[in-house]
């Protein structure tokens, strides 16, 4: 499922909202949570999951073209943590 | 502070003026319909933010952390999150050292 499916759903689901404030809402919610990533702050959702930051520590890595050596510095990384429904629902779909 | 549900809705409601009964619902239904995509073994593509991927995982062993007796951790499929190019850069601009 893409993002214009799920404005597609979401659309259906709601027949009485308005399509273009449904795509609006799906585009606002997703940069909320960018945003609150971007500004380190986690995001809880209740039984979908949380996501929140890693540090990866600063390390040498190498130019794969010229084999140097580079500094790189160390960064955070976004994570996502299933909650307990979600892991639950999608367990028996082997 | 973490970001919630009632703070999505919250937003929805003041930038579009969309109700609130109606930017709470459709907070719900977006969380829903990707549970439900992922449920059903579908993948789910959110460019820009990032792609939520399943994965089947075997069977292994593991055990009772109370008890310590060994029980087997049965095969099941699992969610695994990869941020996006974007949200990547975005995260590791906002929260470097200024």
């Amino acid at each position: 499922m893409t993002k214009s499916e799920l404005i597609e759903k979401l659309a259906t689901d709601f027949p009485h909202i308005q399509v273009k404030d449904v795509e609006s809402a799906v585009k606002e919610i997703l940069e909320q949570m960018a945003g609150s990533l971007a500004a380190n702050e986690r995001i809880e959702i209740r039984g979908f999951g949380s996501f929140s930051l890693h540090f990866r520590a600063p390390r040498v890595g190498r130019n794969p073209k010229t084999g140097d050596k580079v500094e790189l510095d160390g960064k955070y990384v976004p994570h996502f943590k299933p909650g307990k429904e979600l892991r639950d629902r999608v367990k028996e779909n082997t | 502070m973490a970001l919630t549900k009632a703070d999505l809705a919250e937003r929805l409601f003041t930038k579009f003026g969309i109700s609130k009964r109606d930017a709470k619902m459709i907070v719900e239904a977006f969380f829903e319909e990707i549970r439900l995509a992922l449920e059903t073994g579908d993948q789910v593509k959110l460019s820009g933010f990032g792609n939520f991927d399943l994965r089947v995982k075997n069977q292994r062993p593991g055990r009772n952390p109370k008890t310590g007796e060994d029980i087997p951790i049965s095969a099941r499929c699992v969610v695994t999150f990869r941020p996006g190019q974007k949200l990547k850069s975005r995260v590791e601009v906002g929260t470097a050292k200024k």
